[in-house]
């Protein structure tokens, strides 16, 4: 082999001897990355905060996070010489005597909005599928972190601009901190840094909106997407695709060009929608003051849950020993959320603690595989989606012709019984679903051709199933549930452990796999063939040795 | 065979190699395996351009031509942000839509030649890699906690306590020495406690009620039935100086009140029709002829509530939808408020002016700790 | 009491006939923007000056047309207001935006199409006018709002975030009330509807009468919304909704398109 001698490879050589970087490069840019569009859902989220940065640098050129009171002189007419905090001044400037301002002010919006909904679907992607198990518990922490850390930095960015409807956010937000017991106004007045709103709270926002949590935020993503490298994708099960290897394109050129093409049509279609569709039309609002109030207040869709919390809760308040609990305020703002993101958090480690399951998992569990967690993860979307649409009632009211009286009453109930409904419907459609794959397995799929056999008989043909398609319907496994262990050990020593403690797990364990069926083994498949007119069971979970059959 | 994983067992390490593919079961039973064997990845199929050239010709002009729109693209952009001046809002947007159009399609252009360029001409046979171990290896382990029980000892962790234990506390210090500089957040009202400052607002006995869309003061006869007057306090004098009773620092120099007095001392003014009003028996003379003035603030949240509705006399918050009845104390009627909206006693002066009997009784808005 | 079933009159009918003609001859010859000015709405002059002839068949259509709801005699009945003192600008605004008739019960009257004829309007308002003293119609004069200044307009602005903005949201684009009853969009309604909406507080909005909000700034609020109106905007507006519009957009277009590319992105070429 001779070694060529190009430019290219003088510069490559010139900067491994520095940096020792062709024993990495060498290992990364052949590193594959299994092909599916489920896993692009994160690299929206990513481009999309790469576009934050980028238009976001170009906005600080301008504006000015001062809550000094200033008169309007730009060119939108019907604010001329309305007093308003520069804040606002330079965000109106931004977008009217600015080139390129409100577009970048607007593409900004749009990808924060963007930002915070691939996030979210990226984490439905990887709770549907498992993807949290073992070993990517800390990485799934990271990643509802990371969620978190976005609203807060979202809410943050809507609250700049210091307009009326974001004004009246921070006022809910300071009545919000108010609520917190015994040290409430304590907490407001160091935030505001004295009472509502004084002259501090935008300058403090805007460096936790463009260095504390974006820096934060930073940290973070690299962090998870090391993790990503080092545990290597997951996958969807398949044909040679086990849970030892990850089949798909290399990084170097696939994968950079997919994804590199796919950063600009995240950036592209953003900034279409900054182009033409408006978001944030501050000048609508006008400038905040104490007393102006705008119908339709809303925060921006992911703080909806948040308000619809607060719009549904009841005017409940302990007053006791001349203290306040404002229980209407804590509990949905504070409290709720708190339970709803620990829970998310620790998700994975409950599962796991319920199933008993300490294996890596690299294989993406299909849904319906996993009814009781498919379930839980539906259930809890509805939850969200119904407490954003209590947010956003009253403009759902006037669009509908609705009662928002009506509204918040239904939906006081509704929080509490869809969600069990739609977990219930969820887990029935799912041992459904794998009902039809063992028959699809076991039968073949129908042909819808219909014959009749010697005997006068009319049957269906079924077209048997390929060894392929048998394979990536029936390899997942189906975790039996937790018997709960005696009391003693064989010696007839105690064992350690709380008793009730083993007690909830075993019985946890039944709710979440006493229902699953087994997928079909090859051995039940040669007995439909041998007899294939005769009804085969279906071995359920609870069945604890389905294959004895055969 | 489902073989379910026992999950007392605790040894769980040897997890991976026992799950390295449902196929390694089958030599058990080598006549009907337990699972079924994995097939291998499927055969490769070819795309159209890889059989076909001028396929492949066309993939390749499709992609240059995506690239060079997005360079006129590009130039376009430049065009357009200088071409077009900025002189008023119109303007602007033109620019707005020109610009964006033009970054739009450059991007767009670029994005969507990479990915057909990717999925027609790079090479598409999928590679195989094999996963490697997360955890070390028990040596490694073992290894690594050598180590560290070494330079624990090395360090003399387990003798020196004292020394230990004053390390540790030396640094648990640490945060409250960072966290108590954050007391200096709050920059104002260091004479008196937050719940003191939020349990007053600047009105004053005998402080005149201002129409806040004009800044004038209102006569009883100025309100019809069901009419509604949004209302500030007026903290000067006739002669145009301050009031002895108001503080320098609740005013700017143009003796106009800042927006955190006003942000507790907006009132609402309302004419209920005499038959509706309920009064208690303390509060009768709070009114005057059937006009009441009620804080603006919600008691929920702090949104201005203002919504009047004149056929049922009650008032409802934009944020929330916490309903007041203002015909009767604006009790709360619907929705997540607890306490009523607090009443400014008013009453009229020698020149028929409506004016604060006294500061509110109880404090405005949100509820806090210290409230009672 | 008689009761007449009204029918246009065909004079009237002839006179529109005309007016047609004359905008299309005026198109027809390149002024089309002299005819694109003529959304003015009535011609306010005329209800100044109500004869006791207008009275009369006013009279004769309410007989006809309301006193089921409002009673013979205009004294309200247990469905419906008396219309005493509610003056000439309240029958005015709720018949010229097709508020009344009533056209089915519900939480509030909606705007529709309008049932009558102006010169029917006219004359209804005329008697309700004179039934006792009330917020007349405005005058074309009164309305006029081309000589106020930009900062005028702004203080329009200030006045209307104030005190209609709670309700008619800070866009104009309405906003929910208690129990299915609503604070209409502002946008695209005429200054005269606008104007009489204030003096008059029609169903469960508060009346702003003069002495609380002056004329001079009541003009101020219209001449804001109508500049708002005429706002330049980029493409798509959303319903001017805020937030609740924006993110279903996100969701809706936005992120479904981006799926739809991630979804080209990883299927196979052939």
């Amino acid at each position: 082999m001779t070694t060529t001698r190009t430019p290219a490879s003088a510069a490559g050589r010139y900067v491994d001897a520095r940096l020792g970087v062709a024993r990495l490069a060498k290992v990364a840019l052949r590193k594959v990355f299994p092909d599916h569009w489920s896993f692009m859902l994160g690299e929206i989220a990513l481009y999309s905060f790469v576009v934050l940065l980028i238009t976001g640098t170009f906005l600080t050129f301008f504006f000015n996070p001062s809550m000094t009171e200033v008169v309007y002189n730009g060119s939108y007419v019907p604010l001329k010489g309305i007093p308003m905090s520069e804040a606002m001044n330079s965000t109106m400037n931004i977008s009217f005597d600015v080139r390129g301002g409100l577009l970048m002010r607007q593409i900004h919006h749009w990808a924060a909005l963007m930002f915070l909904a691939a996030i979210a679907v990226h984490m439905m992607r990887v709770f549907f599928t498992g993807a949290f198990r073992k070993p990517r518990e800390f990485n799934w922490i990271i990643g509802v972190n990371l969620f978190i850390l976005g609203i807060l930095e979202g809410f943050a960015g809507y609250s700049l601009p210091d307009d009326l409807l974001s004004g009246n956010g921070l006022r809910i937000a300071e009545g919000i901190t108010r609520s917190i017991p015994v040290i409430g106004s304590y907490a407001s007045f160091l935030l505001f840094g004295g009472e509502f709103p004084g002259s501090d709270f935008i300058p403090r926002l805007y460096i936790v909106h463009v260095l504390l949590i974006p820096g934060v935020i930073l940290a973070l993503i690299t962090a998870h997407l090391i993790m990503v490298v080092f545990h290597k994708h997951t996958q969807y099960p398949g044909p040679g695709r086990t849970n030892s290897n990850v089949v798909g394109y290399p990084l170097m050129p696939v994968y950079l060009a997919k994804a590199g093409g796919f950063f600009f049509l995240v950036f592209g279609v953003l900034a279409l929608l900054g182009a033409f569709v408006s978001i944030n039309p501050i000048w609508n609002y006008g400038p905040y003051h104490p007393s102006p109030v705008s119908a339709g207040s809303q925060p921006d869709w992911y703080m909806a849950f948040l308000d619809g919390a607060l719009r549904l809760m009841p005017g409940w308040e302990t007053h006791l020993f001349g203290w306040t609990i404002s229980w209407n305020v804590f509990v949905p703002a504070a409290v709720f959320p708190g339970i709803l993101f620990t829970a998310l958090m620790f998700y994975p480690f409950i599962e796991a603690w319920i199933s008993g399951d300490r294996r890596e998992h690299h294989l993406a569990d299909r849904p319906r595989n996993q009814p009781t967690r498919t379930g839980l993860g539906v259930a809890g979307i509805t939850l969200y989606a119904l407490l954003m649409i209590a947010g956003g009632n009253d403009v759902l009211a006037t669009l509908f012709h609705l009662s928002i009286n009506a509204m918040t009453q239904t939906l006081r109930v509704l929080v509490f019984v869809v969600p069990v409904f739609a977990f219930w419907l969820t887990r029935r459609l799912c041992l459904g679903l794998q009902r039809r794959d063992r028959e699809t397995v076991l039968r073949g799929s129908e042909s819808g051709t219909i014959i009749q056999t010697p005997s006068g008989e009319f049957v269906e043909i079924h077209t048997p199933t390929t060894p392929q398609r048998a394979f990536a319907l029936a390899s997942h496994d189906s975790p039996a549930p937790l018997e709960l262990p005696a009391a003693q050990d064989p010696r007839g020593v105690r064992r350690p452990g709380s008793r009730a403690l083993a007690r909830l797990r075993a019985r946890l364990s039944h709710f979440y796999f006493a229902d699953a069926l087994t997928p079909a083994t090859p051995a039940e498949v040669a007995a439909v063939v041998h007899h294939h007119d005769e009804p085969t069971p279906l071995p359920v979970g609870d069945n604890p040795q389905p294959s004895t059959k055969a | 065979m489902a073989t379910p994983p026992p999950p007392t067992q605790p040894e769980a390490d040897a997890a991976l190699a026992s799950t390295t593919g449902p196929g390694s079961d089958s030599q058990l039973v080598p006549a009907v395996p337990a699972r079924f064997e994995d097939p291998g990845l499927p055969e490769h199929r070819l795309r159209r351009t890889d059989t076909d050239p001028r396929a492949a010709k066309r993939a390749e002009r499709t992609v240059s031509l995506l690239f060079g729109l997005a360079m006129l693209a590009g130039v376009g952009f430049v065009v357009a942000y200088f071409a077009i001046r900025i002189t008023d809002p119109t303007s602007a947007i033109r620019s707005t839509q020109f610009t964006g159009l033009a970054l739009a399609v450059m991007l767009l252009c670029i994005g969507f030649g990479a990915v057909h360029w990717a999925k027609q001409l790079m090479p598409d046979h999928e590679q195989i890699e094999q996963r490697h171990r997360v955890a070390s290896t028990p040596l490694e382990q073992q290894q690594a906690g050598q180590i560290l029980s070494q330079g624990a000892v090395e360090v003399g962790l387990p003798r020196r306590k004292l020394l230990w234990g004053s390390l540790v506390g030396a640094l648990a210090t640490l945060p409250v020495v960072g966290a108590v500089p954050l007391w200096g957040l709050k920059t104002h009202n260091r004479n008196q406690t937050p719940a003191q400052a939020l349990s007053h607002t600047v009105w004053r006995s005998g402080m005149r009620l201002l129409k806040e869309a004009d800044k004038t003061p209102i006569k009883p006869s100025d309100l019809s039935l069901h009419e509604v007057v949004h209302v500030i306090p007026q903290v000067t004098t006739a002669q145009g100086h301050l009031r002895p009773d108001v503080d320098a620092n609740a005013v700017n120099s143009h003796h106009e009140l800042t927006l955190n007095e006003l942000a507790k001392a907006v009132v609402l003014l309302m004419r209920i029709p005499p038959g509706d009003l309920k009064e208690p028996a303390e509060r009768k003379n709070w009114s005057v002829e059937g006009i009441v003035a009620y804080s603006k603030i919600c008691t929920h949240v702090g949104c201005p509530i203002a919504l009047y509705e004149k056929t049922t006399s009650h008032l409802l918050c934009p944020c929330h939808q916490s309903t007041f009845d203002a015909a009767d104390q604006c009790k709360v009627v619907f929705g997540p408020a607890n306490r009523p909206l607090p009443q400014l006693p008013i009453t009229v002066d020698a020149q028929g002016y409506l004016i604060a009997q006294s500061d509110f009784t109880e404090p405005v808005g949100p509820s806090f700790p210290e409230r009672g | 009491m008689k009761r007449s079933i009204p029918l246009p009159r065909r004079g009237r009918r002839s006179r529109w006939a005309a007016v047609a003609l004359l905008a299309g001859l005026l198109a027809c010859t390149g002024a089309v923007a002299a005819a694109s000015t003529d959304r003015q709405g009535p011609d306010l002059a005329a209800y100044a000056t109500p004869t006791p002839a207008d009275v009369q068949a006013g009279r004769q259509l309410f007989v006809a047309n309301c006193s089921t709801c409002h009673g013979m005699n205009a004294q309200g009945s247990g469905t419906a207001p008396s219309l005493y003192g509610v003056g000439a600008a309240s029958a005015h605004f709720q018949l010229s935006t097709g508020r009344m008739p009533l056209r089915a019960s519900g939480p509030q009257a909606p705007r529709g199409p309008v049932s009558y004829t102006e010169e029917q309007i006219r004359q209804m308002t005329a008697y309700v006018g004179s039934l006792g003293p009330g917020p007349q119609v405005p005058s074309a004069q009164q309305l006029d709002y081309s000589g106020l200044s930009d900062e005028q307009i702004a203080i329009g602005g200030q006045i209307f975030r104030t005190n209609c903005a709670m309700c008619h949201s800070a866009a104009g684009s309405g906003g929910a009330l208690t129990q299915g009853k609503y604070a209409p969009n502002l946008r695209g309604v005429d200054a005269v509807s606008m104007y009489e909406a204030m003096v008059t507080g029609p169903q469960s909005m508060p009346v702003f009468s003069d002495s609380t909000l002056t004329p001079e700034n009541k003009v101020a609020v219209i001449a804001y919304l109508k500049t708002m109106e005429d706002n330049p905007n980029p493409g798509l507006t959303l319903g001017q909704l805020g937030p609740v519009s924006e993110g279903a957009f996100l969701w809706g277009v936005g992120l479904s398109a981006l799926i739809g590319i991630a979804v080209w992105l990883g299927a196979k070429a052939r």
